[in-house]
């Protein structure tokens, strides 16, 4: 990147100095000022992730002699199935913890642009919200509870007389990955109707107001105006609830601590058990690489389909 | 405007649906701390005898006395230390625009979109091999740098939308760059900077991961860190479980309640511009 001359602050001051002494002298003083960023962000995330790729090459134990082992952990992670069905059960919670709250946010921010733009949609959206703000170990134990064979769901489920499909829901082999799920769907749903209602508040009322004039139904506004309109935002939501599935730990840590048997391990988890109970460094940092990758290889094609937009 | 009254209804209802799926499971905790402690009542139901005084019990076993400590301590380390550094970095990159800018920038961004889990095992052995383990700033540190790609970004976005003028004019009287920062910019950017510091306080509160890893006295931890060493103990007694979450869950939802409108725009507007 070069100096932008049109810059206000290089004009004014080149009228007294030689250009050149102060365009360095203040590109210095610039840089010290990025510089207590830069280094705390080197220092404890960019170092250390270099360093997770290094350890993913060795088999180590974290205090005796690192031994050199190429990819052979990464090997071991395919060839486990319950490493490599932590993966599995990772894109299966990004359903749950990304297209239900996204695809479903989109419903509830365009019910409230057509049927509560006043106070209740307000309300509404900060009430949706609410689960957001509490520490997602919180979430954890409330549905852990929630879950339990006398909690809340089974109470529900009885009254509606549903009470021939109560269970333990945590505890049992087929169920207990999607009850994640939905604890997932209750913290993030709010998070994405509120910037997608955001978004839809930015759209030309105009767009909207003739369509009504045309007697659109619902279906079709949200289908031809909303949608497309929302690209950018349905794009960031992707992206930030797609992270939040691939790296839960939280919620699983406490809920259901990644069983019954695996049933509900992901990544995030089989990592902190790999690196601090069985002290297997090399693998934990194999299984965290191949899950920064994942990250990437399905962030960047949301990342793309953004830029087009603009 | 042509909207029928059946779609009106259904609306509303799904509205109404969602809302108390939210809400239900803070009502089913709230009514069963209420309950005798060692019970196991049924998911909503309001006792016969409400015991507040769970509350109490919960307050001393987890030891919240000392959890309010240290969890606000952190805080108070965290958060200043984040806002400062992060504005100066933000100034540089979206005011001054330093040759290199854009690569800095990039080199932040990509911070965004990596997992904690990424780097928390270097992390622990560095702090292991420097004597930073189980320490006050243990935590801390991680955290600060932890911050810097959405801090970063989000004051750069604040800075950038600056109009020229006001530093053109600040130039003109011989101001240097610091008196540009200190003087001008830094009382012009507080409302971006309050948001983030909410937004960041309530970050540091229910961080979980790190303080698990990064700290074994679950007493020095943050108040979620602690409140899964409390899980461990109080499995069992569901009320006393539930009143101790509620602990926990009030001074984020307070927090929220009052500052709602910087929340909102801090989180989402720099989850937009990210």
């Amino acid at each position: 990147m070069t100096v932008d001359n049109n810059h206000p602050a290089a004009l004014s001051v080149s009228k007294r100095t030689p250009a050149s002494n102060w365009v360095r002298r203040e590109t210095f003083i610039g840089w010290l000022f990025v510089l207590p960023a830069l280094l705390m962000y080197a220092g404890f995330v960019l170092v250390p992730f270099l360093l997770t790729i290094v350890y993913s090459f060795h088999r180590w134990n974290g205090v005796g002699p690192m031994k050199w082992v190429g990819l052979k952990n990464y090997i071991t992670v395919f060839q486990v199935p319950d490493l490599l069905g932590t993966i599995f059960n990772a894109f299966w919670l990004v359903v749950w913890f990304s297209f239900i709250p996204v695809g479903l946010g989109l419903v509830v921010a365009s019910v409230i642009n057509r049927v509560a733009t006043g106070r209740f949609g307000e309300v509404a959206r900060t009430v949706l919200f609410l689960p957001q703000v509490i520490a997602l170990v919180a979430a954890g134990i409330i549905w852990g509870w929630l879950f339990s064979l006398s909690g809340l769901i089974n109470q529900l489920l009885k009254i509606i007389g549903l009470g021939s499909i109560t269970r333990a829901w945590l505890g049992d082999f087929d169920w207990a990955l999607s009850a994640v799920g939905i604890i997932g769907v209750w913290v993030l749903l709010g998070f994405c109707t509120v910037l997608l209602s955001t978004g839809i508040s930015k759209v030309d009322p105009a767009l909207y107001e003739s369509a009504r004039i045309d007697g659109s139904s619902w279906f079709t506004e949200f289908t031809a105006i909303t949608v497309p309109l929302l690209r950018h935002e349905i794009g960031v939501c992707l992206t930030v609830t797609v992270i939040a599935a691939l790296a839960t730990f939280d919620i699983v840590y406490v809920a259901t601590a990644g069983g019954p048997g695996n049933a509900t391990s992901v990544p995030g988890l089989q990592i902190y058990i790999l690196a601090f109970s069985q002290r297997n460094i090399g693998l934990a940092s194999a299984l965290a690489v191949m899950l920064m990758i994942l990250v990437v290889l399905i962030i960047l094609p949301i990342q793309r389909l953004n830029q087009e937009v603009k | 405007m042509k909207i029928s009254r059946s779609e009106l209804f259904a609306g509303r209802m799904l509205l109404l649906v969602l809302m108390t799926f939210t809400i239900l499971p803070f009502i089913s905790i709230f009514m069963t701390a209420l309950h005798p402690s060692g019970t196991v009542p049924g998911g909503l139901e309001w006792p016969e005898h409400p015991q507040w005084g769970n509350f109490v019990d919960a307050f001393k076993v987890a030891n919240m006395t000392t959890l309010l400590i240290s969890s606000t301590r952190i805080v108070l380390t965290v958060v200043p230390a984040a806002l400062i550094i992060s504005t100066m970095a933000g100034f540089a990159i979206g005011l001054l625009r330093i040759p290199g800018s854009g690569v800095l920038l990039t080199l932040f961004v990509f911070g965004l979109t990596l997992p904690f889990q990424g780097i928390i095992i270097p992390i622990y052995i560095l702090e292991r091999a420097v004597g930073l383990y189980n320490t006050k700033l243990a935590i801390a540190l991680p955290l600060i740098a932890l911050y810097m790609p959405f801090a970063v970004f989000w004051m750069r976005a604040h800075f950038v939308n600056m109009p020229a003028e006001v530093s053109e004019a600040a130039r003109v009287d011989g101001a240097t760059t610091w008196d540009l920062f200190r003087r001008i910019h830094l009382p012009l950017a507080q409302a971006p900077i309050a948001s983030l510091g909410i937004l960041m306080s309530i970050w540091t509160w229910n961080q979980f991961l790190l303080a698990l890893v990064l700290v074994e006295d679950p007493s020095q931890r943050t108040m979620a860190g602690a409140l899964g060493a409390f899980q461990g103990h109080y499995a069992t007694d569901v009320p006393l479980l539930c009143a101790g979450t509620i602990l926990i869950l009030v001074p984020t939802l307070i927090v929220f309640v009052l500052f709602q409108r910087q929340i909102l725009t801090a989180l989402l507007q720099g989850a937009v511009k990210g």
